[in-house]
């Protein structure tokens, strides 16, 4: 069933001139969606036209109305030759496809070409009228949501988890095709913007159908990617959990409701035994690789390694039964889909019951032309096998499911390496399927689940632990088994109890390859894979140590494929989890021992690293409560995993690491200095100079042991190309340089918002890829997020004293579940129910606190805002309506967005400025509520010079459009009324020069959820900012004579 | 390693006010570098001299294409390209449009034509402002002067709208515009001694009293011939300044006007004896000046006139400046009782101006 879509073309202004002989330009407007057509008239002579069309009405299908984009091209008319065209403007209607998003999008957009950038810009006023469809065998999926967010929306509640959905899409790139090298560059650009654009179109609706089909309303977690195969084709791929949502009328109505009728329950009896033994889990790297098909499809299956600590281990019996049980249970709950997997970070209270470690796998495949783009199996094939891989190591280590999901290629000519990392962990059913759950059981696994730190417990049997790890009894709970490290992809649990606050930490390593040709090429690749992910794994588990730290959240490890090298590069945020034993020291060994002078060399070294850790705790305020040796009990390891031990110690005894066991329970971690190279990493880990005073940084979504925010954002992309010197380059010298290159842009970045201290740079997403043969790019998007210093002193010294306490107290995400919280906890704890409420409660007064503090910010900033620059211009407004003679006002121009905006009252004049749009990677915004979801960004840009020197060379192209990029943003979301976009993200930043010709292109993809805020202190300050992006009558100088 | 490619964009435009400042004068970047590092920026924040000619670059960079918007302010709060929070988009634009007294002072009554820029390699030399900051300050001049020349209405108000600078800076242009229009000589060694604020103080003066816009309130008919406008002089008021001659023409009126002013000053003056010897020259100064108005030369040479027929005898005399306003109030006033006058009005509007203009420009 149809469904009919309106457009209007209002008016555009700043107008390039067109015509030299008269500067001005005779404009004119094509609107088109899938094959029709329709022009407005020409506005002669003028860089400010005024159409004020009819509306032009599509009557299509809804699928088409998901895959299409509507394009808007702005011409100029010529009557002796061709039209010229300004430019275009691509919207992507899907947002006015579900009920509770947008329901008009209305304002100025910017009017793009792909060779000249932004060129003025346009209003549009773009509707709507969708009719319900209830046939079953449709093809469209109009009405499921989708978000970019890797958590429950803000202003929604997960009703049931449905788990994982993916659907990829294949065409041949328009920039190969034979008709390429007769169209211009313009040509090209805008055939592979529209092909991308209907791509993911298709590919969006794709996926709703398949999430339809689980039953669920909504896609959490939409994560969705190119590839850009080069001679090979164009991929789409996206992942995403299935979801079942409700809108939360008010948070605190909320109550865990499960009682939506199941139907098509096919549990399936079959109990899976925990996986025995370690089949693809190595604690060394050297494995032979398996699977490797040498066909013209060729394939090396990479082993994978699965992060957590490394150790000797004691056994416990406690608990056993239990996680047995509900190892079944949820099994039968996940093990049903074939990939249990979740691409959120974050979980609503209850869902995370363990977590057993980081899950990954690799593998590297040769590309090869897609044939039938129908019929895209081979890659589908890759990902599934990748998947498989992953499921299997979250089973051997005791987990039905894997968590933090998510997916990434490198590209190399004809070379791919697939990647799929996550963290195995143990749900809870309960959120995973429609209805019955037996609630005994639930009850009993609810018991068992200290608040704080259950997450850490482990999910795998102690004595078939799936690799040697060193187990003690929780710090925290005393009664349950922790393993001596946690790495993980996920964000920090709300409710984990954290000593002092977290850090940044990043593994940086470089490998010289040779040049090769297909086979042989992926065959070296792959061989050098096992070695780059240990040295990675060393890498941070030595940082990690250095900082004092016991645990890893967010980890992403991207390995970059290069034509002479490979890059790995490991993002982490180190936390002091209470839970965890303390981390043992660093020591240090020499090979040669009667040497005097090395003798003092070494001890030199020691003593510098025991320097920086104690710095490191200092810094980070990690003075973990002392814990009395008699309750943890020593954990003398068991002979038997001793032996295995070793075993796997002689396999990697090429390698710097060997366990000392001779230090007795404090496992130290041993460095063995017998050459450079293992010299090179000593002084490496040494040389990371922690972020000056006011700053601290993090890649997850909140700054563990932060929790004050005030509300002042940047969001900002820094972009690195560095051309490393030919000659001899080495290893070594490589690392030094990227370590270098990262170590500086995080200083640069340091120094740019040093204004904003004291802040913390959250989110802090590094992409490293390799253009060129000597060239490497360092892309980084973060947002720096003020706080209240004072306030966070306080804070941290209430809550180093009640660390147990604060743990539900410090965010607001928690709001959203309290009574579930409490009435799940509460049963469960030693002390009595009221006071843990009423210590959360107080303790949680910290948020309102740091509300009061953001409305007085706030205010100041509003102060500034209604600066004299806004009395000038009401003014100048009452003065010019007597005695000028300009003419033309542009106030017709200005359809307001619609009714989302809450203070239109706002006086006129204030709305005269372009409205903010705030832009943040996170899945919130500090000091203000979302209010509204709006609908996902998801925009492809391609911007290609000839005259790269005349735009200010490679920094001057890069610089301009990026800002272009985030004005399109901040453009779109405004036109649907929304006034920030959060959980943004650059997906891609591919950027080629050829400065010889004077020429650059770069590819830009972003995206993320556009949404409506409000601060939660002052309605008022809003009139500041409210997004209305109309024109008032004096705004331009062309206009008047 | 070479850095081929390093930028930094923020959703919100990061401007570092201490760098707008050096590009504004007009540094390379090298020099802004080596300036930032002399400031101890260094030692301050930590940061080596690599980042800040990295954070250096980025913001000269922002600022190269921030200048084109900042040409046509209005179109920077239009535009979508930067964010940039309204407070911030202020400080930009007062600082783009802010100018060197000393730079003012070389230009200031000069045409702003291509001649004009092609001796800005000397004033550069002269004035030790970079060749590049005086290129933006001779711009800018003429860019506003281009926009409002040919405007009706105020002329602040005007340079206001257009301009969106604050109300101090506005007049300033207003000042600037007013003297390139009416091209007064400002440049002769004897006019060193005057400040761009004495300048502006007499151009607002006479833009409130002696223009066309300042007649009426309001033109009655908006399409008469006349010009409404603040940038000319009011011509048939010059015309008319012709009749003031009587005053010294008609001996008897001089007599009688000189006279009245005595008697009312005797023994409030500290130099009254001078007062007196002179008050025929400097009154057929002062008339003369007025007289003259008619002839655009004259016009230019007003400062020059007024500095050598007035300011200069009574400095001589060592007159304090107490004394030389009462003696213009009298010396005005007494007119109104010179019965065979009869252009009073006319003289208020003349003499009123020029009161206010003389006490400005008399310092040392």
């Amino acid at each position: 069933m149809p469904g009919k879509l309106k457009v209007k073309i209002v008016a555009g202004r700043h107008l390039p001139v067109m015509d030299r002989a008269s500067d001005l330009t005779d404009a004119f407007v094509e609107v088109k969606f899938g094959n029709t057509t329709f022009k407005t008239d020409v506005y002669l002579k003028s860089l400010n036209p005024q159409w004020n069309s009819e509306w032009f009405k599509f009557e299509v299908d809804d699928e088409d109305l998901q895959d299409e984009p509507l394009q808007i091209t702005v011409l100029d008319h010529d009557t002796y030759s061709a039209n010229d065209a300004i430019g275009k403007v691509y919207i992507d209607i899907d947002p006015l496809l579900y009920s509770e998003a947008a329901t008009v999008i209305s304002g100025w957009f910017p009017i793009y070409d792909t060779i000249h950038g932004i060129r003025g810009e346009i209003n549009v006023v773009v509707k709507v009228d969708l009719f319900n469809d209830l046939n079953r065998f449709r093809q469209s999926s109009c009405g499921v949501k989708f978000f970019c967010t890797t958590s429950i929306p803000k202003c929604y509640r997960a009703v049931v988890i449905h788990g994982f959905v993916e659907e990829l899409v294949v065409n041949e790139d328009p920039e190969y095709q034979w008709i390429d090298r007769i169209r211009t560059p313009r040509a090209s650009n805008e055939a592979r913007q529209r092909l991308i654009s209907l791509m993911s179109g298709e590919l969006q609706r794709k996926i709703g159908l398949k999430v339809l089909e689980m039953r669920g309303n909504a896609v959490v977690g939409y994560l969705q990617c190119f590839d850009l195969e080069g001679e090979s084709g164009l991929v789409v791929r996206a992942i995403g959990t299935a979801c079942t949502l409700d809108k939360l009328s008010s948070p605190a109505a909320f109550l865990p409701a499960c009682n939506s009728p199941s139907k098509e329950m096919k549990e399936s009896p079959l109990v899976h035994p925990p996986s025995h033994g370690c089949r693809s889990t190595h604690n060394s790297p050297i494995h032979t690789a398996t699977g490797s098909r040498l066909t013209q499809n060729f394939s090396v299956s990479v082993p994978t390694l699965i992060y957590t600590g490394t150790g000797s281990g004691s056994a416990g019996k406690e608990g056993g039964p239990l996680k047995a049980l509900l190892r079944q249970q949820t099994q039968s709950a996940l093990e049903q889909r074939e990939f249990p997997f979740l691409t959120l970070t974050a979980f609503p209270p209850g869902l995370l019951v363990h977590v057993g470690g980081v899950v990954s796998a690799r593998s590297v495949k040769l590309l090869d032309r897609i044939h039938n783009p129908d019929e895209p199996e081979t890659r589908d094939a890759w990902w599934a096998e990748i998947r498989q891989e992953i499921k299997s190591h979250a089973k051997a280590l005791g987990c039905h499911a894997v968590v933090g999901y998510s997916e990434s290629t490198s590209i190399c000519e004809e070379v791919c390496i697939l990647s799929a990392s996550g963290t195995a962990a143990v749900l809870n059913p309960r959120f995973l399927q429609e209805g019955t759950v037996e609630g005994s059981l639930e009850q009993r696994i609810e018991e068992n689940l200290p608040v704080g730190c259950g997450f850490c417990h482990i999910p795998y049997d102690e004595l078939n632990m799936p690799f040697p790890a060193h187990l003690t009894y929780c710090y925290n709970c005393r009664k349950q088994k922790v393993p001596d490290v946690l790495f993980t992809t996920i964000d920090l649990p709300t409710d984990a109890v954290v000593v002092g606050k977290g850090c940044l930490i990043q593994a940086r390593l470089c490998r010289l390859k040779k040049k090769a040709q297909a086979e042989a090429n992926a065959t070296a690749i792959s061989n050098l894979l096992p070695f780059m992910e240990y040295e990675v794994h060393t890498q941070l588990m030595n940082k990690l140590k250095l900082k004092g730290m016991n645990a890893l959240f967010g980890l992403r490890i991207q390995i970059t494929v290069g034509e002479n090298m490979l890059m790995g590069l490991a993002s982490a945020t180190g936390v002091y989890l209470a839970a965890l034993p303390t981390p043992g020291g660093i020591q240090i060994a020499g090979k040669t021992p009667n040497d005097g002078s090395y003798e003092q060399h070494i001890s030199h070294m020691q003593k510098k690293i025991n320097d920086t850790i104690a710095k490191n705790k200092e810094l980070y305020e990690i003075n973990p409560p002392e814990v009395s040796e008699e309750i943890i009990g020593s954990p003398i390891p068991e002979p038997r995993q001793r032996s295995r031990l070793l075993r796997s110690q002689s396999e990697s005894s090429d390698e710097v690491t060997e366990l000392d066991l001779s230090h007795g329970k404090k496992d130290a971690f041993v460095l063995e200095i017998d050459d450079a190279d293992a010299m090179e990493d000593v002084h490496s880990l040494l040389t990371d100079v922690p972020p000056p005073s006011g700053f601290y940084s993090c890649n997850t979504e909140i700054m563990p042991g932060i929790n004050n925010w005030t509300s002042e954002i940047q969001m900002f992309t820094s972009v690195r190309v560095v051309r490393l010197s030919s000659l001899n380059l080495t290893n070594q010298a490589l690392n030094k340089n990227f370590n270098g290159l990262c170590e500086n842009l995080l200083k640069s970045l340091y120094f740019k918002l040093r204004s904003m201290t004291p802040c913390c740079l959250c989110h802090v997403n590094f992409t490293v890829s390799l253009p060129e043969d000597e060239l490497i790019q360092v892309t980084v998007t973060a947002v720096a997020i003020t706080f209240d210093k004072n306030q966070a002193l306080q804070t941290t010294k209430a809550h180093a004293e009640k660390s147990l306490q604060r743990a539900s107290a410090d965010n607001e995400e928690m709001l959203q579940f309290p009574l579930e919280l409490c009435s799940d906890s509460l049963p469960s704890h030693a002390f009595p129910a009221a006071k843990e409420h009423l210590e959360s409660a107080s303790s949680n007064s910290g948020t309102p606190a740091a509300q009061r503090a953001t409305s007085v910010d706030y205010s100041s900033f509003a102060d500034r805002c209604s600066s004299w620059i806004e009395l000038i211009k009401l003014k100048a407004q009452t003065i010019r309506r007597g005695s000028i003679k300009t003419t033309v006002t542009v106030e017709k121009a200005s359809p307001m967005g619609d009714g989302n905006f809450r203070n239109r009252s706002a006086p006129p004049c204030a709305s005269s400025t372009v409205g903010v749009v705030k832009m943040t990677p996170l899945s919130f915004i500090p000091g203000a509520k979302i209010t509204k979801y709006l609908g996902i960004i998801n925009m492809f840009f391609i911007r290609e010079t000839t005259s790269l020197r005349e735009e200010g060379g490679v920094s001057g192209f890069l610089h301009a459009f990026i800002a272009e990029v985030f004005a399109m943003v901040r453009a779109h979301v405004a036109a649907l009324g929304g006034n920030a976009v959060v959980s943004y993200i650059m997906k891609q930043c591919v950027f080629m020069e050829n400065p010889s010709k004077n020429q650059a292109q770069c590819l830009i993809n972003v995206s993320g959820d556009a949404v409506v805020f409000v601060r939660e202190s002052d309605l008022e300050v809003m009139s500041a900012q409210q997004p209305a992006v109309n024109c008032q009558p004096s705004c331009t100088g062309e206009v008047t004579t | 390693m070479t850095s081929e490619l390093d930028i930094f964009v923020g959703n919100t435009t990061l401007i570092d006010e201490d760098v707008y400042r050096l590009w504004l004068d007009g540094y390379s970047v090298n020099d802004a570098v080596a300036l930032r590092v002399r400031s101890g920026i260094l030692e301050q924040t930590g940061a080596t001299a690599g980042v800040l000619q990295s954070d250096t670059m980025d913001h000269y960079r922002t600022f190269h294409m921030l200048e084109r918007l900042l040409h046509a302010p209005p179109k920077l709060l239009h535009q979508l390209i930067f964010q940039i929070p309204p407070s911030r988009q202020a400080l930009l634009i007062e600082r783009y449009y802010t100018f060197d007294e000393a730079f003012v002072r070389e230009v200031l009554g000069k045409k702003l034509s291509k001649g004009t820029k092609k001796d800005l390699d000397d004033i550069s030399t002269k004035t030790g402002i970079t060749l590049k900051s005086c290129r933006r300050q001779f711009d800018n001049f003429k860019r506003v002067f281009k926009v409002v020349e040919e405007m009706r209405g105020s002329l602040v108000d005007n340079i206001q709208q257009h301009f969106l600078l604050s109300d101090r800076l506005a007049r300033d242009y207003a000042a600037i515009v007013f003297f390139a229009n009416n091209r007064f000589e400002t440049g002769k060694k004897k006019l060193q001694y005057l400040s761009f604020g004495d300048f502006a103080f007499c151009a607002e003066l006479m833009i409130q009293n002696w223009t066309l816009g300042a007649v009426g309130e309001a033109p009655t008919d908006p399409d008469s011939q006349m010009d409404d406008m603040d940038v000319d002089l009011d011509k048939e008021f010059l015309q008319d300044l012709k009749e003031l001659k009587v005053l010294v023409a008609d001996k008897d009126l001089l007599d009688l006007h000189k006279s009245l002013v005595c008697t009312v000053l005797r023994g409030k003056l500290s130099v009254f004896s001078e007062m007196e010897t002179n008050f025929k020259n400097l009154s057929r100064g002062l008339v003369n000046v007025a007289a003259k108005l008619t002839h655009n030369k004259d016009v230019r040479d007003l400062f020059v006139d007024l500095v050598e027929k007035f300011v200069e005898p009574c400095r001589s005399d060592h007159w304090p400046l107490s004394d030389v306003r009462l003696f213009l109030t009298q010396y005005s006033v007494s007119v109104h009782s010179l019965d065979g006058f009869r252009h009073q009005v006319l003289w208020d509007r003349y003499m009123g101006t020029l009161r206010g203009c003389l006490l400005r420009l008399y310092h040392d």
